[in-house]
C-alpha cells in the first residue's frame, strides 16, 4: 500500500518491513497526488537498504526526490503499482475520489461496462438528462473542471457548449469508428486526445453488407414476411434474384470494411472496383478517381466511407440514376452520405433497382415512403451489433481509461521491458 | 420432326413449352386424362420438372419412350432403373442454377445469423425509437458443414471461405483432393459445425437425412440451411426441434409437401422460409429451357447428348 502522507508512509513501510508501500486517503484537504507519491516510492525503495537513512531533514528528502525523479523505473512495477492503486480504491468508497467520467450516448457497451467499474469511476449520465450540461452538472453537484474524461457513441451528437464547459477535458474515447458527432477541430484547437474503440468490427459490418444485398437481390425478408402472411400453401415459382457472379460491385471507400466487402464478394465471382481519397498502391481493383464513373461502370455501390464535409450527400440524383434502373445501393457507412430525400424519390421511381440501408440521415427515424416498398431492406444501424464484438470493446475501453487515468505522472521516464 | 410425340407431364415456362409445340407434336399430360393408344405410340420422349417426372407405370405405358428430359437439375420423380433397364436415355439441367443456389445458401445463413429480416421488421415497425436492435451472432469464422460435395456443395464452400468460415463435408465417398475435413457420417458433421447446408441429390438414401439424431448434434447454437428438397428432413422433427429450442435456427428454401409450410414455424424468429426461389431466375429457367431442347434436338438428331445422367 502507498500512503499519502509521505513521511509517515515510509516510516511505517520500514517498521512492517513490507515491500510495498501503501495508498491511503490521510487528510480530504491535502492529499498528496498519485504521481507525486510515485516519486516518493521510488525514494522509499533507494532508502529500503539504510532505514537510518531516513532519518533526513526536509531538504534532505526534497533532494533525494529530486534525484529519484531523474531515475529510471521498471514499468511494469508502475503498471503493477498503478493496478494495485486502482484496486485498492475499492476499500475507500468514497464518491468524490472516484474519477468521474461524462457520459453521453450511451454506447451499447455502458451498462456492462458500469456495472464492471461501480467502483472505480464515478459516471455522470448526460445522456438521462434533458438540461444544459452545466445545468446537469450543477445538479449532480459536479465541478465541470473535474471532469477529464468524455465516453460516447454516436447516438448523441456532442453539442457546442461541450468542450468548453470542461477546462479539464483531455480524453474523449467514442465506441465507433466514425467521429462525425464530435467535433474535431475544437479538440485539436484543445488538444483533446479522440480515441475512437469500435472493436475488431469490419468483419461484421462486411457480412452486414453481403447480407443485405443478397437480401435486396432475392427479395428474402420481403418474402418471408409474404409467407407467413400467405401461408400454409405459398405461390411458388417466383422469377426474380440473380446470381452475383459476373456483377460489377463499386466500393466507395476501400478502407477496413471496403476490403473485407470485397474479399467477400470475390468469392461470389464478383467484379470489384472502388474509388476512395486516393488510389491504393498494392490494389489490383480497378481505381475510379470520382463516384459519378464508378457509379456509371458498376451494377452494385457499396458505401463504406466515412463522412465528411468532402462526402456528404456524395451519392446524388446524378449518381444514382448513373448506377442505373437494375443497380442496387448498400449503405453502411453514414446516412449523410447518400442523398436520401433524393433515394427516396429515385426508389419510388424506378430510377435504381432497390437499396440496403443500414444508416439514415436522420436515425432512428426513416423516411415512411421507403415501408413500403419490397425492393429495400431496412437494418436499425445494426450492421456491428454482435456479441462477439461488444465483449472485446468493453475489454478495451477499460483498459483504455486505466491506461488514461494511471499514467498522470510527471517527468518520469519509464523503460519499456 | 413435327411426327415425333412428346409428353409434357409439368407446368415448365412458356418459352420452352411454345418451342416444344414449334418442334415437336406435343401432348399436355393434363389435356388427356387417358392417353389414347395412337397417341401413346407416337411418344418418344418426356418433358418433366422437379415435381413429376416418369415413374415405372407411365414408362411402361409408352413403348416408344427413348428419352425424359427433366427442366430441373433433381430427377428423384424420374424411375431411373426403369430407364436403365429399357435403356431409355434420361437429361437435367444441372449447372444453370450452381451459382444462385449458393449464393442463396450464404444469404439464407446471413439472414439467419445476423437477423436480417427481423432487422428489416423492426424498422418497418417503427421499433427503433423505442430502442437499439439486439444483438446477433457473429457469421464470419463459424464452421460450416456441408451434405454433398458436389457442383453446388463446392460452390456453397467457396463462398464461405470468403467469409473465413472453416469447411467440412459428407458425401458417400470421401474426395480425395478436397482440401476440406471429411466426416463418415451425417451425425459426425452435424456435431462438429455451426451450420450445417443440405447440398445433395434426393435419393433413396438421403431421404430424411437429417433426422432427430442430426438435428440434436447440431444442436441449440447450431443452424440449418436447406436448399436442397423438402423430403432430405424429417419435417415434423424440425418443426418440434424449433419448438422446443433444441435447433438454433433453419432457413429454408424447400418444404416436405410443396406449396404447404408448416404454420408452427410462422411465429419463429429463427427460422427464414422461401417459397423454393432458388432456381427461380428469369436467366436460369430461360437457360435450363435451351438444355432440355438442345438435348432432345441432340438425341433425335443422333449426336452425343449435352447433358445425360443415364
Amino acid at each position: 500500500m502507498l500512503y499519502w502522507d509521505m513521511p509517515y508512509a515510509i516510516h511505517n513501510s520500514v517498521q512492517n518491513e513490507t515491500d510495498q508501500v501503501c495508498f491511503s486517503h490521510s487528510h480530504p484537504s491535502t492529499p498528496l497526488s498519485l504521481g507525486n507519491s510515485f516519486i516518493y516510492f521510488i525514494l522509499w525503495k533507494c532508502f529500503k537498504e539504510n532505514p537510518h537513512g531516513l532519518w533526513m531533514s526536509a531538504t534532505g528528502i526534497k533532494q533525494c526526490a529530486e534525484v529519484a525523479n531523474q531515475k529510471i523505473i521498471n514499468s511494469t512495477t508502475l503498471l503493477e503499482l498503478n493496478h494495485q492503486a486502482m484496486t485498492d480504491k475499492h476499500k475507500h468508497n468514497d464518491d468524490k475520489k472516484l474519477q468521474p467520467i461524462l457520459v453521453f450516448g450511451p454506447p451499447l457497451v455502458f451498462p456492462t461496462f458500469e456495472a464492471q467499474n461501480l467502483q472505480n469511476y464515478h459516471f455522470l449520465k448526460a445522456y438521462s438528462s434533458q438540461l444544459p450540461l452545466h445545468q446537469f452538472l450543477a445538479k449532480q453537484n459536479v465541478d465541470p473542471s473535474s471532469i477529464q474524461v468524455i465516453l460516447c457513441n454516436p447516438h448523441q451528437k456532442l453539442s457546442v457548449d461541450v468542450i468548453p464547459l470542461l477546462p479539464s477535458l483531455s480524453l474523449i474515447v467514442t465506441t465507433s469508428a466514425g467521429t462525425d458527432h464530435i467535433d474535431l477541430t475544437e479538440c485539436s484547437h484543445r488538444n483533446i486526445q479522440v480515441v475512437s474503440i469500435a472493436g475488431e468490427h469490419a468483419e461484421d459490418i462486411a457480412d452486414m453488407t453481403v447480407g443485405l444485398l443478397i437480401d435486396v437481390i432475392w427479395k428474402i425478408s420481403a418474402t418471408n414476411r409474404h409467407v407467413r402472411k400467405w401461408g400454409p400453401s405459398i405461390p411458388l415459382n417466383f422469377s426474380f434474384g440473380y446470381k452475383l457472379e459476373g456483377k460489377r460491385v463499386g466500393i466507395v471507400g476501400l478502407g477496413k470494411i471496403g476490403v473485407e466487402v470485397g474479399k467477400r464478394l470475390e468469392a461470389f465471382g464478383c467484379k470489384i472496383m472502388y474509388n476512395g481519397r486516393s488510389q491504393k498502391p498494392l490494389v489490383t481493383y480497378p481505381f475510379y478517381s470520382n463516384v459519378l464513373e464508378l457509379a456509371s461502370n458498376s451494377d452494385i455501390l457499396v458505401i463504406s466511407c466515412s463522412l465528411n464535409e468532402q462526402t456528404r450527400h456524395m451519392v446524388n440524383r446524378e449518381v444514382m440514376l448513373a448506377l442505373g434502373k437494375e443497380g442496387i445501393i448498400v449503405n453502411v457507412g453514414r446516412g449523410a452520405l447518400i442523398d436520401e430525400k433524393e433515394l427516396v424519390r429515385c426508389l419510388m421511381e424506378g430510377k435504381i433497382g432497390g437499396a440496403g440501408l443500414d444508416v439514415y440521415e436522420n436515425e432512428p427515424n426513416i423516411p415512411k415512403e421507403l415501408i413500403q416498398l419490397d425492393n429495400v431492406v431496412l437494418s436499425p444501424h445494426a450492421a456491428s451489433l454482435t456479441s462477439n464484438r461488444l465483449n472485446s470493446v468493453c475489454e478495451r475501453v477499460t483498459e483504455r481509461l486505466e491506461a488514461f487515468f494511471s499514467s498522470k505522472l510527471p517527468n518520469i521516464l519509464v523503460l519499456d521491458d | 420432326m413435327e411426327s415425333i410425340g412428346v409428353l409434357l407431364v409439368a407446368q415448365v415456362i412458356p418459352y420452352l413449352e411454345q418451342e416444344l409445340e414449334k418442334r415437336y407434336k406435343l401432348f399436355r399430360v393434363w389435356e388427356y386424362p387417358q392417353l389414347p393408344i395412337e397417341h401413346a405410340n407416337s411418344i418418344r420422349a418426356v418433358v418433366g420438372n422437379a415435381s413429376a417426372g416418369a415413374n415405372a407405370a407411365l414408362i411402361e405405358a409408352l413403348p416408344k419412350l427413348e428419352i425424359v428430359s427433366s427442366f430441373s437439375v433433381g430427377v428423384d420423380m424420374i424411375d431411373l432403373d426403369t430407364c436403365k433397364e429399357k435403356g431409355i436415355r434420361v437429361t437435367n439441367t444441372p449447372d444453370v442454377l450452381t451459382e444462385e443456389v449458393a449464393d442463396l445458401s450464404i444469404g439464407l445463413m446471413l439472414a439467419l445469423l445476423r437477423r436480417i429480416c427481423q432487422c428489416d421488421r423492426y424498422v418497418r415497425a417503427g421499433n427503433w425509437k423505442k430502442g437499439d436492435f439486439k444483438l446477433t451472432t457473429k457469421f464470419s469464422g463459424k464452421t460450416v458443414g456441408i451434405i454433398g460435395l458436389g457442383r453446388i456443395g463446392e460452390a456453397v464452400a467457396k463462398r464461405a471461405e470468403g467469409f473465413n468460415c472453416p469447411i467440412c463435408y459428407y458425401s458417400r465417398t470421401e474426395k480425395r483432393d478436397s482440401k476440406y475435413k471429411y466426416y463418415p457420417n451425417v451425425v459426425e458433421l452435424a456435431s462438429n459445425c455451426d451450420i450445417l447446408v443440405v447440398a445433395c441429390p434426393l435419393t433413396k438414401e438421403t431421404h430424411h437425412i437429417i433426422n432427430r439424431e442430426v438435428i440434436n448434434a447440431l444442436g441449440p447454437k447450431g443452424y440449418l440451411i436447406n436448399i436442397g428438397r423438402g423430403k432430405h428432413v424429417d419435417e415434423a422433427e424440425l418443426v418440434s426441434a424449433l419448438q422446443d429450442g433444441r435447433l438454433g435456427g433453419a432457413g429454408l428454401d424447400v418444404f416436405e409437401n410443396e406449396p404447404v409450410v408448416p404454420e408452427e414455424l410462422f411465429g419463429l424468429e429463427n427460422v427464414v422460409l422461401l417459397p423454393h426461389v432458388g432456381s427461380g431466375t428469369i436467366e436460369t429457367r430461360h437457360a435450363m429451357a435451351d438444355l432440355v431442347l438442345g438435348n432432345l434436338e441432340a438425341h433425335f438428331l443422333g449426336k452425343p447428348l449435352l447433358t445425360p445422367l443415364v
